[in-house]
């Protein structure tokens, strides 16, 4: 295991502390809130020289992420941050960077999308962005956006994969807060990232390449579009043995899907993000007054751990997920929708509600969760049915 | 440096596509006929031209041919019919005149 120094800092803090000690060739980012203080925390770093990137500072997220794009290209390890109406504005070129099939790594600080405007912590900006090709963690505490930050560089450059990855955390409540972390020492992370060997790089000048060639016109579009999802699926298997290198180097443990209480579990919640810390305190009163209680996390969205977490959820009586996300008309939010899928190849139907919780920083109180466990009790009685388009907490 | 062989295109499979659809190799735009985006075609009067080249200097397409510094021709393989070359001619020896009037009707 490495030398690890205690520190109590905030998740920006920490997620800038990581990009430095991954040590990019390029960063090109915009402030937005919650992430500011990443980018900022950052550029303070090459200030004083404790990290030699180039900090381009740009006009607009949409020319931040353009700037990785061209960095990238041109052989970098290129890393940068956003948030909400951020990467929004970056729409267009995230679907361009993984396309190209560049390993920028992202850090995304969760927050509501306007309108109204609203600058608190929900996951739609970054569900919005779930098709866009790049590989998603999600992290619950300030310690896991450092140790995400650091996986998603050894992820995203693996030559089965090459692809980008965005590691978000939720904005304020893990951004902002004051954590206790563990922080790696600058050589084993240098030595666990490894410099990046890029493939094409524009500025290899014995090697000239085109890159962003058309391909329309009965060209290989289709087979470019096959040839990143396989990639995608590829990712899984790196991203399980890249967790496990981390985890003897961190002495943290890792996993796609993280579990509490599922051995024997009768009742589950499955969510992403800081509630599932609340989720797992409530889950461990309950167990204390006899109920069944588990909890899995959610960590990696993209690529969807749908076989973990049927395995997971398997033996359960019912099942509630929590999306801090709306998708308006479907049958739930997102993460409903990939629970329920997953769980469509099991061998006994089990019954699963859906819950929208926690939108624009909107409160998430203990006594919600007890009430999320209270309902699926009654399912798992037979006593009630999952209610659909619960809007937790609402009035 | 060899020649990108992309003679099999139609049978390649999977990892025979370049990765993230780059094209391995430099200098190939002259293997791209744009000619036939055209609808004008440059006709150059050699009894004005003053050989300033400028023509050849505006081209966006290097489409204008020169030999032993005088325009001799347009390459009509990748000229696009802009007419920068006929604006910027300061002796007007450049005319655009109307492509594909003299094709013979299609029945």
């Amino acid at each position: 295991m490495a030398t690890q120094k205690t520190v109590s800092a905030t998740g920006n803090a920490v997620v800038a502390d990581a990009m430095r000690q991954c040590k990019p060739d390029v960063m090109a980012a915009y402030p937005i809130t919650p992430q500011t203080t990443i980018v900022e925390e950052f550029a303070g770093f090459v200030a004083k020289g404790r990290v030699h990137t180039e900090y381009v500072t740009v006009e607009s997220e949409h020319s931040a992420m353009s700037a990785c794009v061209g960095a990238s290209a041109a052989g970098a390890r290129v890393m940068t941050a956003t948030s909400s109406q951020g990467l929004a504005l970056m729409w267009e070129e995230l679907h361009v960077a993984s396309g190209m099939r560049l390993p920028i790594v992202m850090a995304n600080a969760n927050r509501a999308l306007s309108a109204p405007i609203n600058i608190h912590c929900d996951h739609g900006d970054a569900m919005g962005a779930r098709d866009a090709g790049w590989v998603m963690l999600f992290a619950e505490t300030a310690q896991e956006a450092y140790d995400n930050t650091i996986m998603a560089t050894r992820i995203a450059e693996n030559p089965a994969v090459l692809l980008p990855v965005m590691s978000c955390l939720d904005g304020f409540i893990t951004t902002h807060s004051i954590d206790r972390v563990d922080v790696l020492d600058d050589e084993s992370v240098a030595e666990f990232v490894g410099e990046y060997a890029p493939q094409n790089a524009l500025l290899d000048i014995d090697q000239p390449v085109t890159h962003g060639a058309f391909a329309g016109l009965g060209g290989p579009f289709f087979e470019f579009k096959r040839a990143q999802r396989d990639a995608m699926e590829r990712s899984r298997e790196v991203i399980s043995s890249v967790g496990a290198e981390y985890s003897e180097l961190s002495g943290r443990p890792f996993g796609a899907v993280e579990s509490w209480g599922m051995e024997d579990a009768d009742v589950a919640i499955v969510v992403i993000g800081s509630t599932a810390g609340n989720v797992r305190h409530v889950a461990r009163q309950l167990r204390a007054e006899g109920v069944k209680a588990g909890i899995v996390k959610v960590r990696v969205f993209r690529p969807f751990p749908y076989a973990e977490l049927a395995a997971a959820l398997s033996g359960v009586k019912a099942v509630a997920v929590l999306d801090r996300a709306e998708s308006f008309g479907a049958e739930g939010g997102p993460l409903f929708l990939e629970v329920r899928s997953a769980l469509y190849d099991a061998e006994t139907r089990v019954p699963v509600a859906g819950y929208i919780y926690g939108l624009g920083g909107s409160d998430v109180r203990l006594e919600l969760i007890e009430r999320v466990y209270s309902d699926l009790s009654d399912i798992a009685a037979g006593t009630a049915q999952p209610g659909g388009f619960v809007y937790l907490g609402a009035r | 440096m060899a020649k990108w062989d992309i003679s099999r295109i139609d049978e390649w499979k999977g990892d025979e596509f370049p990765l993230g659809a780059c094209i391995p190799e430099s200098g190939n735009s002259r293997d791209y006929v744009t000619g036939g985006w055209r609808s004008e075609r440059p006709v150059r009067d050699d009894a004005k031209c003053t050989q300033c080249l400028i023509c050849w200097i505006m081209c966006p397409d290097s489409a204008v041919v020169a030999a032993g510094e005088k325009v001799v021709d347009f390459k009509l393989d990748h000229c696009k019919g802009c007419g920068v070359c006929a604006n910027e001619c300061p002796a007007d020896a450049i005319t655009m005149v109307p492509e594909g009037c003299e094709l013979p009707e299609v029945k």
